[in-house]
C-alpha cells in the first residue's frame, strides 16, 4: 500500500516545475501548458485525498476542473491566435499592449 | 517491494521526468509531447489509487483532446524554431527560479514537520467510488447543478473561442 504522502510530495513537485514554466519561459503557449501541468498536479491531489477519505467529492471536483481546463484551453488558444495574427510573435515580453 | 509500489514508482518517476523535460525543451511540440506523456503518467496514477472513471476521462480528454488542440495551434503558428524567441537569463529568471526553489521548500516543510500522522490506508470503499456507476449516482444527485452549469460553460467557450480566432472580415 503507497502512503498518501508520496502521492502529495510527487503533486507538489509538479505544482512547483509549473510554477517555475510559468515564470521562467517566455513563450505563451509553454506558459499556457505550465498552467496545465499546475491544475494536473492539483488533480492528483484530489484524487488522493479522496481516494483516501472515501469521499466522492474529490472525484467531483477533478471532473469539473477538467471541464473548466477544457474550455480554459480552447479561449486562451483562441486568444493566442488571435495576438500572433495582429504581432506576428507568442513571446509575451513584446506582447505589452494593455500596460501603460 | 510489491507490485503496486513498483508501478507507483515507476509512473512517478516517469511524471516528474517528463514534467521537468517539459518547461526545458526549446521546441514547443516536443514540450507539448512530454505533456501529454506526463498526463497519460498521472492516469496510470488515477487506476492505482482506484479512480478508474477519471483515469479514462484523463487520457481521453486530457491527453486527447486538449493536447490535440494545443499541438494543432503550434503547428498553425509554425513555433518549430524557437531561435527568434530569445530567452535569456536575466534577472526575473533568477528571481522566478528563487520563487520557485522557496515554494517547493515551504511544501517540503509542511510534509516534514506535520503535528500528526495522515491516513495511512485507502479507504475501503474507495474501490467501487471510482467506477462510472458510482461516480454517475453522484453527479447527477448531488452535483447536479454544478453539472448543469458546466453545460453553459462550455457553451460561452464555444461561442469565444469562435468570435476570438474568427479572422476579421474586411468592411
Amino acid at each position: 500500500m503507497i502512503p498518501l504522502d508520496y502521492y502529495l510530495i510527487l503533486s507538489a513537485f509538479m505544482f512547483c516545475v509549473g510554477v517555475l514554466g510559468v515564470v521562467v519561459r517566455r513563450n505563451a503557449i509553454v506558459v499556457f501548458m505550465s498552467i496545465e501541468l499546475m491544475l494536473n498536479s492539483v488533480n492528483l491531489s484530489l484524487i488522493a485525498f479522496s481516494s483516501f477519505l472515501g469521499d466522492p467529492t474529490g472525484q467531483m471536483l477533478v471532473f469539473f476542473v477538467m471541464t473548466v481546463a477544457a474550455a480554459e484551453a480552447a479561449v486562451g488558444l483562441a486568444i493566442i491566435i488571435a495576438l500572433f495574427r495582429n504581432k506576428q510573435t507568442v513571446n509575451i515580453d513584446e506582447i505589452n499592449i494593455l500596460k501603460w | 517491494m510489491s507490485f503496486e509500489q513498483v508501478v507507483f514508482c515507476f509512473l512517478a518517476i516517469l511524471a516528474a521526468f517528463s514534467a521537468v523535460m517539459m518547461i526545458l525543451q526549446r521546441n514547443p511540440v516536443n514540450s507539448a509531447l512530454y505533456l501529454i506523456l506526463n498526463f497519460f503518467c498521472l492516469g496510470g496514477l488515477y487506476l492505482t489509487l482506484n479512480a478508474q472513471f477519471i483515469a479514462m476521462v484523463q487520457v481521453l480528454v486530457y491527453a486527447g483532446a486538449i493536447m490535440v488542440l494545443f499541438l494543432f495551434v503550434i503547428m498553425l503558428l509554425n513555433l518549430g524554431d524557437d531561435r527568434r524567441l530569445r530567452e535569456h537569463l536575466g534577472l526575473r529568471m533568477y528571481l522566478g527560479i528563487g520563487f520557485s526553489v522557496a515554494l517547493a521548500l515551504e511544501l517540503l516543510f509542511i510534509f516534514l514537520f506535520r503535528s500528526s500522522n495522515s491516513a495511512v490506508q485507502q479507504s475501503p470503499n474507495a474501490v467501487e467510488m471510482g467506477t462510472v456507476e458510482y461516480v454517475g449516482k453522484v453527479l447527477f444527485t448531488k452535483f447536479l447543478f454544478p453539472f448543469e452549469v458546466t453545460s453553459l460553460l462550455l457553451l460561452a467557450a464555444i461561442v469565444g473561442a469562435v468570435i476570438l480566432a474568427k479572422k476579421k472580415i474586411a468592411e
